[in-house]
């Protein structure tokens, strides 16, 4: 089927790729730089840091800038409240002039995960201000449709805790936030291979977002590209509609009876 | 004049927040927050510091 007409939607913009990746964790910024463009992904995410000038690890920007239909989605890690992160938006729209904005309120770094009430109230204010909003999301159906009637561009819930590689844990519930929402669901942390990648494609999932399982690949521009023909797969195979699950065998092959009769010749 | 600069005690001769931003030499774009006001870039050179201001300088690193 054709990409072309099989865009992935974000307010006003249209994306051919259905896979986001994360800028964190990579070995260097060129090894970043080149799995961005191994796995053609149009967003990219980036975080916010205090300026360092004794740790030229800045230049990451450098490199993503020249790439051309890439455009950043800065997210709100470090914000504890929605206070927080609505201010890490403002900073990241001086820096990028981007109207996309990953919010992620995750006040415990042991778990990491997002804090619901936290993330719908920022969620609720930037969206009003015209933000497109991609809130990352605790694997729940009903906020995640609260979240979509305050007007937010998409919901991320988590397939695992970020970074831990547990892949679709939340797989029934993302079944359930995909049956209900008018909104892109984009899958964002937990993934570690490829095939649940396609899995949350084939579940109805919109997209996926991943960085850990690319970063920490051996060869991260290669897992890279593995990851981006998983979601294309996975995309098609759910536009093509999969087949029921059945309770017994049913034969594709024709069962004549050629080999009792004796009659081979 | 002593400023807080990311959370630091900073001497600075800046007088304004471009020229702080300038002493710094950044090779990349930073977004200037002075006591919780995000500058815009456009106001940057015409937005003065105070002794005591607390500053903020922030760019973009690597994140999921």
């Amino acid at each position: 089927m054709n990409q072309e007409d099989d865009a992935l939607v974000l307010g006003d913009h249209a994306y051919t790729s259905r896979l986001l990746l994360g800028t964190g964790k990579f070995a260097s910024a060129d090894v970043m730089a080149r799995a961005v463009a191994a796995s053609g992904v149009q967003i990219v995410t980036v975080a916010l840091r205090r300026f360092d000038r004794d740790r030229p690890d800045d230049a990451l920007l450098t490199p993503l800038l020249a790439m051309e239909g890439v455009t950043l989605m800065p997210n709100t890690s470090g914000a504890r409240n929605a206070e927080e992160a609505i201010q890490a938006a403002r900073i990241a729209r001086e820096l990028c002039g981007s109207r996309l904005v990953k919010v992620e309120i995750h006040p415990n770094p042991r778990h990491l995960m997002p804090d619901p009430i936290e993330t719908y109230e920022a969620a609720r204010v930037l969206a009003a201000d015209g933000w497109l909003v991609m809130p990352y999301i605790p694997p729940d159906p009903v906020l995640a449709k609260r979240l979509e009637e305050v007007g937010c561009a998409s919901v991320m819930p988590l397939g695992a805790a970020i970074g831990s590689g547990q892949g679709l844990a939340s797989a029934e519930l993302l079944k359930i936030i995909v049956r209900e929402a008018c909104i892109p669901v984009i899958v964002d942390a937990g993934l570690r291979a490829p095939s649940q990648a396609a899995a949350a494609l084939e579940m109805g999932c919109d997209a996926v977002l991943v960085n850990t399982a690319v970063a920490d690949a051996g060869d991260p521009p290669a897992m890279a590209a593995a990851f981006a023909q998983a979601v294309a797969a996975g995309r098609s195979a759910r536009r093509a509609g999969l087949m029921p699950v059945g309770q017994e065998a049913q034969a594709s092959s024709p069962l004549t009876a050629f080999l009792q009769g004796g009659e081979r010749v | 004049m002593k400023i807080l600069l990311n959370g630091e005690p900073y001497e600075t001769v800046a007088r304004f927040v471009s020229e702080l931003i300038a002493e710094q030499a950044p090779a990349v774009r930073v977004a200037a927050v002075v006591n919780d006001r995000v500058v815009p870039a456009a106001e940057q050179a015409t937005t003065a510091l105070a002794e005591g201001d607390r500053v903020e300088l922030l760019t973009f690193a690597g994140g999921g």
